[in-house]
């Protein structure tokens, strides 16, 4: 998605536009009920327009009432702004993704033929031909042939990738197209439920519901709100038995009263509150992610311990052959011909490292292999060993094994041969060095091994010192053996590993984590990390993974950059501290606003020989007069709300410190500027009321 | 103030200091069922109460079924205490011949007790027979503060618990904490008053002719034993009328300490049971600081406000004072009383000075957490901490977690009703009263004085501290109901959200902390516990107090009194 430049701008001008005649329509009172907050408000401004009319139809209008409504209806109006604001933005990106969903033509088989369909009208377990500029119509699996295909619009990753059946990058999405060869691709999502159309709803915020923390928070503000509106219920009775015994007449009327308790409920919070989220969400999308809820986001932000594979997030991706260390009796330069020749049809990074590593040390090229008919043996997990047999005219005439140094060792035992010592020695070293050794047997001997270094991602163990700060444990997984994985853990600075690790293992140690009350967080994108996916608390799906893995995961990396996972706990710790922040900026600006209301309505009981009341010495704001002291509070806990939307869309600053500095840190701007900034906002704005002569 | 009053106010405080750790730890001992000196003679005692009564405190409860026990243990001593004081002219021991109470005073005395409040509309010792007195009040004197320690138990353990429904049996909480430390304490220290001077006696009041040959009545009774679970139970409720200023109950400067101590010793010590309990000392200390740094502070502005020049250049105010006792001990007593909603009085409170008055009511009005009541002043502080911690946890960037226990919806909802529910009282209560002129009657000043009369009334009710501000006459069916209705929802508006709190916690998992985890045991917190706790109190009040104690004070400057 090409959304990242667009995001450096918080106020577009299309979005502002939308947005402003979004935060009309949001008066709808079944919008406002869902915020109790700003509700209040609302409810507030309602009664004091119904007071102007009553007031206008009598004939004796008065101006500061009129003010007070209209100052009541933009702090409403400003809270809707800021939510339809967030809104907007997403809604931008949900635009630019919604382009691919233009209508296409499919070419379903039906009895063996081909048929032209509307993708739309395409079901759940149909097979469709993709060849060359295709567009793939919904999202599916690969069930026969290679194809590479331009995820761009979805990604925004240029190059193209490759798509084929059976194994790990055997998922393609609606709206991508091919580029190369043909696949058949079976459809594995219905009408308007498919992964593109999820991201659209999930982007529009369409689908928010509160997350777990945000419905807490807005219990709290609820239960503060209802707390100023037994206080200022009350006051009025107060009021009014004060004024009976002191013989003073106050004139508490309802505008007076409104304008109180809107100042001192959590408009700030109330107002921002789901713009912060949606926020949130927004700010993992313009960094590639989706995230399937608001949950997920949240939880980030809690995580205890990341699981990372290494492969990819830790390392370099591959590992490069860079040695080789041939056994006793034989040359360097056979083992390096006989790796190679096992390499030859192995297009791995890995296997082509190799063949690159035998040209270049002893300038062996691929042999003619035309008279033998090869025969490949996969590598898998349980083996961990591949390798080739040349038969000639049906006869076995060679046979070629390389894989972890155990499992050859076990498989050259098993057929009575002897393990060179050192050999077993050299396989120790070099895992001792952090490097994978990789044992090559021929003909069910030992010849050498290759050397296969992993190189660790530059900046990498910076950004684990941080999460070490921030108190996330991070956990590498590799399938190396525990002595190449604790070189490896040792470089990259992670605090525990898993080596020789099955994919169970992930499961298992997620469910331990879990168990001692821990949050743990994982990345993956093979089916079989579909289980461990689910199983975390946030799992991370590579966008390039399988269509299991993306359903199990709660976030989508478009990207599949696993070192992302490090930003989502960011973002999710990002959003929590947003929402922490001005919770305690809006209670702490409540006390500059009972400095400035409280002694203007009360200025004048007790007053009997003296021109003011004995509570006027609690104006130490040095207000003008009562009319512009609550003025001046009205219009500076709206502006507030319009202030502080760009800190709400793009969170408070964000560092990676432990949790007693960032909380003395956040105290000192929020909590103190929460009591500072009103006095001075409140005074300036009352300068300028009565240099307006507003009152 | 001279150098004795502050080498008097130093030694109070590190005693009580001192006291903490030692009473702390063998209350610890007692509810955890370890072993200590002379227990077996105990053990005795509490076995025997769960034979006769036929309990069976093997029996773990969940906590409805915890809170079902509170509820009907309650509702049973409130019912029990209304029918004796009503029927009191049937029954024995009426030596004075006193008639039957009247139903309103009776159900407001007997909410009243049974909820360690010991607010008095009435004077004990023209009111009530010494069978009332004993087997009524002094009963509840002592379950009312054993009511307070099991609750706290249960959220102790809600706190500690990992992942089980279990919260403890009622019953045992129950009796342990009478048998074992109410029992003990009180004995110990009404033998203590006794040495003072304090009058222990079955004797019916003494007639007697006076010098001058005038006839008068001189009451007395079991006053010792009700004077050392008064204090020690912050139940508050004194045998006569006018509480501790009385010499009966108070006779000299010595017991007038003692019971000062007396008054803070359990709730203070209760911040270090619960540290040993939860097994982190720390965390009790950071509790009993935010306690303790909030005491001292209003009672040094206390201090000031009466030491102070004021407008009629005198440099203190005796006026309401007990001569005995001099001004710093009726301030050191009056702020003592209300912070742990204790509600005993050695001094009129209507009498302090506006801002040492103002101090008074709002070490009540935040919600009696500064000590409180036995277990109930650190429950109450433990909501305050489940709403710091959620403010503050968020600002850290994490969801929020108070001792390894993540705080959410649920929790703050709970909190949110057992912070509301007494402010509710409060406000709401003292806005009708000051509607309703008839009520208006029994005010003894008019101004603001008489409006911080009734805010006063039912700040002690809701908080459930029972001291008066004199000046009021609450003894009207109006003020009887009104009051009573208030103590109930002050007490268990808070008992029933804590004990739901407690239920929540016990089946969390209990995450380990890291250093992302907010520390809730360092200085910090300390501080952000107090802004917390003075931030909801001073905006809820500030607009009542405005009207009542400031206005005063302010008037008081241009030479206004009440």
């Amino acid at each position: 998605m090409s959304t990242k430049n667009k995001h450096n701008k918080l106020f577009q001008k299309q979005i502002v536009l939308n947005a402003l005649k979004e935060s009309l329509i949001k008066l709808n009172p079944m919008v406002q009920i869902k915020n109790p907050v700003m509700f209040i408000v609302f409810v507030g401004s309602i009664l004091v327009s119904l007071l102007l009319i009553e007031e206008g139809l009598n004939g004796h209008f008065s101006r500061f009432t009129l003010q007070i409504g209209i100052w009541l209806w933009f702090t409403t109006l400003f809270a809707n702004f800021a939510e339809a604001l967030a809104e907007g933005r997403g809604k931008a990106q949900a635009e630019s993704l919604k382009k691919l969903k233009t209508k296409t033509f499919a070419r379903k088989i039906v009895d063996g033929g081909e048929v032209q369909v509307l993708s739309t009208e395409l079901k759940m377990g149909d097979r469709v031909i993709c060849e060359v500029d295709d567009t793939i119509p919904s999202d599916g699996e690969v069930v026969e042939g290679i194809a590479t295909v331009d995820e761009s619009a979805i990604t925004g990753e240029s190059a193209p990738v490759i798509r084929e059946s059976g194994g790990d990058r055997s998922a393609v999405t609606g709206g991508t197209k091919v580029l190369s060869d043909r696949i058949v691709v079976e459809i594995t999502s219905e009408v308007g439920k498919s992964f593109l159309d999820k991201m659209i709803a999930l982007v529009e915020g369409a689908k928010r519901k509160k997350t777990p923390n945000e419905l807490a928070l807005t219990i709290l503000l609820s239960g503060l709100t209802i707390i100023f509106l037994l206080a200022v219920a009350t006051l009025y009775s107060f009021a009014t038995y004060s004024e009976a015994v002191s013989g003073s007449n106050l004139n508490i009327d309802l505008p007076i009263l409104v304008a109180l308790l809107v100042c001192l409920i959590p408009t700030t919070i109330g107002g921002l509150l789901s713009a912060i989220g949606i926020s949130g969400m927004d700010r993992l999308v313009s960094k590639n992610i989706i995230a399937k809820s608001g949950k997920a986001v949240e939880a980030a932000g809690d995580i205890d311990v990341l699981l990372l594979d290494k492969t990819g997030t830790i390392t370099l991706g591959n590992r490069m052959a860079s040695d080789f260390v041939a056994a006793n009796s034989i040359t360097q330069e056979h083992l390096a011909e006989v790796s190679q020749l096992a390499s030859l049809s192995d297009d791995t990074p890995e296997g082509r490292s190799i063949v690159i590593l035998a040209k270049e040390k002893f300038n062996i090229r691929g042999r003619d292999l035309a008279k033998f008919r090869i025969e490949n043996i996969p590598f898998t997990a349980q083996t961990r060993i591949s390798g080739i047999d040349l038969y000639e005219n049906d006869i076995l005439v060679k046979s070629i094994r390389k894989g972890a140094s155990e499992s050859v060792k076990k498989y050259v035992l098993s057929l009575g041969n002897p393990m060179p010592e050192e050999i077993d020695k050299a396989a120790i070293n070099t895992a001792k060095e952090g490097s994978t050794p990789l044992t090559v047997a021929e003909d069910g001997k030992i010849i050498g091994l290759i050397v296969l270094k992993d190189i660790v991602k530059g900046g990498i163990r910076e950004r684990f010192a941080q999460m070490r700060k921030m108190g996330i444990k991070t956990v590498m997984i590799t399938g190396d053996n525990a002595l190449t994985a604790a070189a490896i853990a040792a470089e990259a600075g992670v605090d525990d590993f898993i080596a020789e690790a099955k994919p169970e293992d992930k499961l298992r140690r997620i469910r331990q984590e879990q168990s001692e009350g821990r949050l743990v967080a994982m990345v993956g994108d093979g089916t079989n990390d579909a289980p461990a996916l689910a199983q975390a608390d946030v799992g991370v799906a590579m966008n390039t993974g399988t269509q299991a893995a993306r359903e199990a995961g709660n976030m989508v990396d478009l990207d599949s950059n696993p070192t992302k996972l490090i930003e989502v706990v960011e973002t999710g710790k990002q959003l929590l501290m947003t929402r922490g922040a001005l919770t305690t900026f809006s209670i702490a600006n409540d006390i500059a606003k009972y400095f400035a209301v409280i002694p203007a309505i009360f200025a004048g009981l007790y007053a009997f020989n003296m021109q003011q009341g004995p509570l006027s010495a609690l104006n130490i704001m040095h207000l003008q007069s009562p009319e512009s002291a609550i003025l001046s509070s009205i219009i500076f806990n709206a502006l507030i709300i319009v202030g502080l939307i760009p800190l709400a869309l793009k969170g408070v600053k964000y560092r990676p410190l432990g949790a007693s500095s960032i909380l003395s840190r956040n105290l000192l701007v929020y909590g103190l500027g929460g009591v500072v900034v009103p006095f001075l906002g409140i005074k300036a704005i009352d300068l300028i009321i009565n240099f307006l002569h507003l009152v | 103030m001279d150098m004795y009053d502050f080498i008097q106010i130093a030694l109070y405080l590190l005693l009580l200091v001192a006291l903490v750790p030692l009473l702390g730890g063998y209350m610890a001992r007692v509810f955890e069922g370890e072993s200590f000196f002379g227990k077996p003679g105990f053990t005795a005692l509490e076995k025997s109460i769960y034979r006769v009564a036929r309990i069976n405190n093997k029996v773990p409860m969940n906590w409805k079924e915890y809170t079902f026990s509170v509820m009907v243990f309650n509702a049973m001593g409130i019912l029990f205490l209304f029918l004796i004081q009503v029927f009191q002219n049937d029954l024995p021991m009426n030596l004075e011949g006193l008639s039957g109470v009247s139903i309103p005073l009776a159900f407001n005395t007997a909410v009243s007790f049974v909820t360690n409040t010991n607010w008095q509309s009435y004077s004990g010792e023209i009111t009530l027979s010494p069978l009332v007195q004993t087997l009524g009040l002094t009963v509840q004197n002592f379950v009312s503060a054993a009511t307070g320690m099991a609750v706290l138990l249960v959220l102790i353990r809600g706190i500690r618990n990992k992942t089980t429904q279990e919260v403890g049996n009622f019953w045992e909480d129950l009796t342990r904490s009478v048998v074992y430390i109410l029992l003990p304490l009180s004995l110990v220290f009404a033998l203590f008053l006794v040495t003072q001077g304090v009058v222990q006696t079955f004797l019916p009041n003494l007639p007697i002719a006076t010098l001058e040959g005038v006839h008068q009545v001189i009451p007395r009774g079991m006053i010792a034993s009700q004077e050392a679970i008064k204090q020690l139970g912050t139940n508050g409720g004194g045998y006569f009328g006018i509480n501790s200023c009385h010499p009966f109950e108070n006779p000299t400067p010595l017991s007038n300490f003692a019971e000062m101590l007396a008054i803070l010793l359990i709730p203070a010590s209760l911040t270090y049971t619960f540290g040993k309990m939860t097994g982190n000392l720390r965390q009790g200390w950071v509790l009993f600081a935010a306690m303790f740094v909030m005491f001292v502070t209003g009672l040094a502005i206390m201090l000031y406000a009466e030491y102070s020049v004021n407008a009629f250049g005198a440099t203190s105010l005796m006026e309401g004072k007990e001569m005995r006792f001099g001004i710093t001990n009726s301030i050191l007593w009056s702020s003592a009383t209300t912070c742990a909603s204790n509600g005993s009085v050695n001094a009129m409170i209507s009498s302090l000075s506006p801002l040492s008055g103002m101090v008074s009511m709002l070490n009540m009005m935040l919600g009696e957490i500064i000590f409180g009541g036995v277990g109930a002043g650190l429950y109450g502080m433990l909501v305050f901490v489940i709403l710091t911690v959620f403010i503050s946890g968020l600002m850290v960037g994490r969801t929020p977690e108070f001792m390894g226990k993540k705080i959410e919806a649920f929790e703050i909802k709970m909190a949110i009703i057992a912070v509301l529910a007494p402010n509710f009282v409060i406000l709401v209560f003292s806005a009708i009263t000051v509607m309703y002129p008839p009520a208006l009657t029994s005010l003894g000043n008019t101004g603001a004085h008489g409006f911080s009369e009734i805010l006063y009334a039912f700040s002690s009710a809701a908080g459930n501290n029972g001291s008066a501000f004199a000046g009021l006459n609450a003894n009207t069916d109006f003020f009887n109901w009104m009051l009573g209705t208030g103590i109930l929802i002050g007490r268990f508006g808070v008992i029933l959200p804590v004990l739901a709190i407690s239920g929540s916690l016990s089946v969390k998992k209990k995450t380990p902390p890291s250093s992302g985890t907010l520390s809730t045991d360092n200085g910090l917190f300390v501080f952000l516990l107090i802004a917390v706790v003075i931030t909801v109190g001073a905006l809820t009040f500030f607009p009542a107090l405005s009207l009542g104690p400031i206005i005063e004070h302010l008037q008081m400057l241009t030479g206004k009194t009440f």
